[in-house]
């Protein structure tokens, strides 16, 4: 499986980033080969509909599931359109992000917050 | 880092002056005017030093490059926001949708569209290195939309400067909007300077359920509630309903506009009567925030 | 820059009052010039915070609503080829499980992605953004905007809102704060802008933006200062320095701030009465001479 995880580095040592379409960059990791790549994150300039353009990223890179902290509305809805599942990122880098997801220890971010008018 | 937010909902409330004053009482080393439409916290703590700046692009807007343009009109026609008109863009009016470029069959040397988008610089970040500490804000120029991304720079630069101070303060923005909600998100705290005026307890109902809408807390505080002592009782009775606490109670006081229009804060002037009761907020408001138990908004 | 001013005939005049930053008395002042007029338009421009309706408490005669264009997927018809969804500079569509998916808040009603749509598969659809009152509150015809909570911009209903002012001889638009595209938006029919400014110095800082703002429309302006003490004597200074005219001081008075706070106008007040004639024979009398 692909995770995707909001990241402040292009390393798998980098902290999770605490927003999501903001991000600079997320990290599509495979949890089962070990590689990752990096996208850089266009919409975190984005004048509006950051999240969209973000979670449009994640889609279009084969992701299964993306580990954040947080997720707006809009974010959301393409996410689960797509079938990719949210989980609740915990401080750390993004390997343990990765470590966690597989071990089973996150859990469903349940918490999805009201759309940022395209400026958050 | 732990955050607040000033906020009013409606303007001139004296969201600034309780801003200002905080920033005093708390040692802050790090704040920021998230009102980058009419900012004004600058001309209490911008001091003398040059700040760093940095320009800022709003939406793109579209240029015409005119010796390629063949003049055959599809742009003027396709464009719903009438920005243009006789060969020439109305920048006010462009909304950097696009459409003009995409319909222009002209090209230039290069094989690029005769009109095209292009960044235009919207305004300008400024990043203050004082002696009382780190200060950030903004300018957007005059009738630039989308100033939300504006507010999220200016916090950008703040965290981005000073990321391992304890507690920032933010002077918010007025209005329930894109750039309110821009000053909100991730702050640990919101304190509403709310007016006892039917206009300013309305707003204040407004922006209150903005900062619900983004998880956060939030706390209360009434500006010259002497001036109106009925609808003063009538935000009290709200917040002890809506479980808003009260943390304080503001009288008109001269010496707010006497400290104003000397570059100083309120409490700068001890003995004012509105100095003491911003102070007896901060008593009240600083363990809400340092509260590690409170969950951090969105 | 085309000069945007429209001339009114019949002698009416369109006055656009404004201030940059909240709180200053920009809707205090217009509901009562346009109260003190009597026989007048007023309009609320301020659709994030209309307050107009606590003084002139219009007796609403109809609502309507404000919509804008937004984009409908045909999906039979849709081939999946994304052009609309890279078009989108506003990320308004994204492209999932081969097919395109509007998001309507975010569109700007441009119409591009149907325009370029090879199939045909895009039409347009209205979504409401908000709802206009138009009203009555004695000789004073009442238009006031409201957006609805959530929405990016309050443009389209004032331009809505502009269009449908009734016939006055003098029409008052009470301006969004700030010196944004929706200021830019209500002044744009107006015949004079007049900025209302606090004697503070935060007061000053925001005149001049406004002025600027007011300027770069070429807008004939001119200063109100409100709450005005002894410290009026920086206004002074700065109205010289911008050569800017100084239209009426309205003094600090405990009792009309009170009356205000309540929703009361002061135009019906023997004392502050003739501040709001006296302004607007001065505003008539600079249109003469305009003219």
């Amino acid at each position: 499986m692909k995770i995707a995880v909001p990241s402040e580095g292009k390393q798998m040592d980098s902290p999770v980033n605490r927003s999501f379409g903001r991000t600079p960059c997320f990290i599509v990791a495979d949890t089962e080969t070990g590689d990752f790549k990096v996208i850089d994150n266009e919409a975190a300039a984005a004048q509006g509909g950051a999240g969209i353009k973000a979670a449009q990223a994640i889609v279009d890179s084969g992701a299964g599931a993306v580990v954040t902290f947080h997720c707006g509305e809009n974010a959301a809805e393409v996410l689960n359109a797509a079938g990719i599942r949210l989980w609740k990122a915990v401080p750390g880098t993004v390997a343990d992000m990765a470590d966690a997801w597989k071990n089973g220890t996150l859990a469903e971010l349940s918490e999805i917050h009201a759309g940022y008018h395209g400026h958050g | 880092m732990k955050q607040l937010v000033v906020l009013s909902g409606k303007g001139g409330t004296g969201k600034t002056t309780v801003a200002s004053s905080l920033i005093r009482l708390c040692g802050s080393k790090v704040y920021a005017d998230c009102d980058v439409e009419a900012p004004n916290l600058h001309q209490i703590f911008a001091g003398k030093e040059q700040p760093e700046e940095k320009p800022y692009f709003g939406l793109k807007k579209a240029v015409l490059n005119t010796k390629a343009c063949t003049g055959c009109g599809r742009c003027e026609d396709s464009c719903r926001f009438g920005a243009i008109t006789n060969g020439s863009v109305n920048p006010y009016e462009c909304e950097g949708c696009g459409v003009c470029e995409a319909v222009c069959p002209a090209r230039d040397g290069d094989g690029r569209p005769a009109i095209r988008l292009e960044d235009r610089t919207s305004g300008k970040t400024m990043l203050f290195h004082t002696e009382a500490g780190l200060f950030s804000t903004a300018q957007l120029q005059i009738g630039s939309g989308a100033s939300g991304r504006l507010v999220s720079e200016v916090r950008a630069n703040l965290y981005g400067a000073a990321s391992k101070e304890p507690l920032a303060i933010l002077d918010g923005s007025p209005g329930i909007g894109c750039p309110v909600v821009a000053s909100i998100t991730g702050t640990d705290l919101v304190l509403i300077v709310a007016e006892p005026s039917l206009s300013g307890f309305h707003d204040m109902k407004r922006v209150l359920e903005t900062a619900r809408r983004f998880g956060a807390k939030a706390a209360a505080c009434i500006n010259k509630y002497d001036v109106c002592t009925e609808i003063s009782q009538k935000i009290e009775s709200f917040c002890l309903r809506e479980q808003i606490p009260l943390v304080g109670k503001i009288p008109f006081d001269p010496a707010v506009a006497e400290a104003v229009n000397s570059g100083k804060t309120v409490v700068d002037n001890a003995g004012s009567e509105a100095g003491k009761a911003i102070r007896q907020i901060w008593e009240q408001v600083y363990p809400m925030l340092m509260d590690e138990n409170i969950e951090k908004g969105v | 820059m085309p000069d945007t001013t429209v001339m009114v005939e019949g002698g009416e005049m369109r006055i656009a009052v404004l201030s940059g930053k909240g709180g200053t008395g920009k809707t205090f002042l217009s509901v009562n010039l346009a109260a003190a007029a009597k026989d007048a338009a007023y309009v609320d421009c301020d659709v994030e915070e209309p307050n107009g309706f606590l003084f002139l408490k219009p007796e609403i005669e109809k609502e309507e609503s404000v919509e804008v264009a937004v984009p409908e997927i045909d999906e039979s018809a849709c081939d999946g080829c994304r052009s609309c969804v890279r078009f989108c500079r506003f990320n308004a569509l994204a492209f999932l499980k081969g097919k395109p998916r509007v998001f309507p808040e975010l569109c700007h009603s441009c119409g591009g992605c149907s325009l370029l749509c090879p199939k045909e598969a895009i039409r347009e659809r209205k979504r409401a953004v908000g709802v206009i009152e138009h009203g009555r509150a004695g000789g004073v015809s009442f238009l006031s905007g409201t957006l609805n909570s959530g929405e990016a911009t309050g443009v389209p209903i004032i331009r809505q809102m502009i269009r449908e002012i009734p016939a006055a001889p003098v029409t008052v638009i009470d301006c969004p704060p700030g010196s944004s595209c929706s200021v830019m938006e209500s002044i744009k029919g107006a015949d004079f802008c007049l900025l209302v400014t606090e004697p503070t110095l935060f007061g000053l800082e925001n005149l001049k933006l406004v002025l600027q703002l007011a300027r770069t429309f070429h807008k004939p302006c001119a200063i109100v200062v409100n709450k005005a003490t002894d410290s009026t004597k920086m206004m002074e200074a700065a109205a010289r320095e911008f050569q800017i005219p100084i239209f009426a001081r309205i003094p600090y008075d405990a009792e009309l701030a009170r009356a205000s706070a309540q929703g009361n106008l002061a135009a019906g007040r023997e004392t502050f009465r003739p501040i709001f004639l006296n302004l607007l024979e001065t505003l008539k009398g600079s249109e003469e001479k305009e003219a």
